[in-house]
C-alpha cells in the first residue's frame, strides 16, 4: 500500500495524505495556523500611516488577528495576509491617521 | 505590570488564521491571557466557538499544550490534569520545582450552563486551575441560543421578540457571584481594560487554590453591532456599571471593586448600539429600559455594599 501511495504521490502533489500518515487520536501537529490566509476575508482594509504612529501599541494589544507586526516595541506593517479587515485597530486608535480604514480588501 | 512595549517583545503564543468572525472577542482574551502568564500553560477547552474555530484539523492556532474535551466537563478535565502534574511531580518524572500552570477556556454556555457541575466541583476540591469564562451571552457557536448569561430582554434565535413576549423574560445570572461562594479567587473583567485584566490573570495563576475569572466579550455577530466596535461596546460595558470590574479574594471575605466610572452612564448607552436590543426603543417598550436600568442599579448597589463591608 505504501507502494501505491509514493507512486501516487509522484504523480500527484497536492494529494491528501492517507490513513497511516494522519496522527493517531487526531492529535494536531501543526505550529499555529497562519499558512490558512484569512486575509482573502476582507472587505475593508487599513492604512497604516508611519508618519503619523506614536507606536502606542493599542491596536497590537487588541487585534484579534495578530496581524500587527511589531519589532522591538515599534510597529512595522500590517500581516496582510491574515488581517479580516474588522477595523479595531483603526475605532482604538488615538491618533487621527495614523491608522485609517478604506473600503475594499485589496492592497 | 509591563508596558505594552515590553509585552510586544514577548511571543504570542496564539496565531492568526483562526476561524473566529472579524472583530471576534475571544482572540483577543486569549491574547492577554497568555501576555500574562509566566510561561506557556497547559490549555483545557469545552467545546465553544473558540475551540471549534482555532484547532481546526490539521491546523491550530496554538502553540501551548492544548486538549479539547466535550461540553461538559472542561473543569473535570482540568482538574485530572492537574492532580497529574502533582502525581509525576511525586514520581520525578516532571520537575518538581517548576510551575505547571492550566488554564481552561470556556464560553458562557459551557460554564453558565452545561459545564457549570464540574465547574461547581473544580472550585470546590480547590484545584490550582484558572478558569476564564469569555462571556459573550449566548451560545453563538449554534447560532445565538440564550444561555444563562443572556441579558434581560435581548432577543436571541430561542427568546423571540413580538407581541407574546419581548426577548428574554429573566435576568441573567451572575456566575462570578456563585464562583465566589465557593471560597476561590474570582474575578469581573472586560477585554477593553487588558491592564486590569492581565493582572487579574497573573494573580490567579500564582494563587494557591482554583481561581476563576469572568471576561465580558461583546460579540458583533450576535449582539448585532458593527465588527469594529468590539471593543468600545465592553467599555461601554463598564462606564454603565453593567458588568462591573472587581475581584474577590479571601474565601469570599473581600470583595474589592477595580473601577468606579466617574459618571455613571444611563444604560441606554450601553443597548442602543446594539441591534439585540432594538425593540427596547420602539413605541410602549419603555419599561424594558426601567426594568433593565433597576437590575444594573440593584446590583452595583449590592456590589457597593459588598466593597464597602469588606473595607472596614
Amino acid at each position: 500500500m505504501v507502494q501505491i501511495n509514493n507512486a501516487i504521490r509522484k504523480l500527484d502533489k497536492g494529494a491528501l495524505p492517507v490513513w497511516y500518515e494522519i496522527p493517531l487520536g487526531g492529535t494536531l501537529v501543526s505550529e499555529g495556523s497562519t499558512e490558512y490566509k484569512t486575509g482573502g476575508w476582507r472587505t475593508k482594509r487599513p492604512i497604516w500611516d508611519p508618519e503619523d504612529c506614536s507606536h502606542c501599541l493599542i491596536c497590537w494589544i487588541y487585534c484579534p488577528e495578530m496581524a500587527i507586526q511589531v519589532k522591538d516595541g515599534k510597529i512595522t506593517g500590517i500581516d496582510t495576509t491574515l488581517c479580516k479587515g474588522c477595523g479595531i485597530c483603526a475605532q482604538e486608535c488615538p491618533r487621527d491617521k495614523a491608522m485609517t480604514m478604506a473600503e475594499g480588501g485589496d492592497y | 505590570m509591563a508596558s505594552l512595549r515590553e509585552l510586544s517583545q514577548k511571543e504570542v503564543l496564539f496565531t492568526g488564521g483562526h476561524r473566529l468572525c472579524a472583530g471576534c472577542p475571544a482572540p483577543i482574551v486569549v491574547k492577554q491571557a497568555l501576555l500574562a502568564a509566566p510561561r506557556a500553560p497547559i490549555i483545557v477547552q469545552p467545546t465553544c466557538c473558540l475551540e471549534i474555530s482555532s484547532a481546526v484539523f490539521p491546523y491550530t492556532a496554538w502553540k501551548t499544550p492544548y486538549y479539547h474535551n466535550a461540553f461538559e466537563n472542561a473543569a473535570a478535565v482540568a482538574s485530572g490534569i492537574e492532580a497529574a502534574v502533582k502525581a509525576l511531580k511525586k514520581r520525578g518524572k516532571l520537575d518538581a520545582g517548576k510551575d505547571y500552570y492550566i488554564i481552561c477556556i470556556g464560553g458562557d454556555g459551557g460554564t453558565y450552563d452545561i459545564g457549570f457541575q464540574a465547574l461547581s466541583g473544580m472550585l470546590e476540591r480547590g484545584h490550582r486551575v484558572l478558569y476564564i469564562c469569555y462571556d459573550n451571552g449566548a451560545y453563538m457557536n449554534t447560532g445565538i441560543q440564550r444561555s444563562g448569561a443572556t441579558p434581560y430582554g435581548a432577543w436571541t434565535t430561542t427568546s423571540h421578540v413580538g407581541e407574546a413576549q419581548k426577548g428574554k423574560q429573566q435576568h441573567r445570572k451572575d456566575l462570578a457571584w456563585i464562583a465566589a461562594a465557593h471560597g476561590a479567587y474570582v474575578a469581573n473583567a472586560s477585554l477593553h481594560n487588558w491592564r486590569d485584566f492581565m493582572r487579574k490573570v497573573e494573580k490567579a495563576l500564582n494563587y494557591e487554590g482554583s481561581s476563576f475569572i469572568n471576561i465580558q466579550a461583546p460579540c458583533p455577530r450576535g449582539w448585532r453591532f458593527p465588527e469594529n466596535m468590539t471593543v468600545e461596546i465592553a467599555r461601554l460595558g463598564t462606564e454603565t456599571c453593567f458588568y462591573p470590574l472587581f475581584e474577590v479574594e479571601d474565601r469570599g471575605q473581600k470583595w474589592v471593586i477595580n473601577y468606579t466610572p466617574k459618571n455613571k452612564l444611563p444604560i441606554t448607552e450601553y443597548l442602543k448600539p446594539q441591534g439585540r436590543f432594538a425593540h427596547f426603543f420602539q413605541k410602549d417598550n419603555e419599561y424594558l429600559i426601567e426594568e433593565f436600568q433597576a437590575e444594573v442599579d440593584r446590583r452595583w448597589e449590592h456590589l457597593q455594599r459588598l466593597a464597602k463591608m469588606s473595607a472596614e
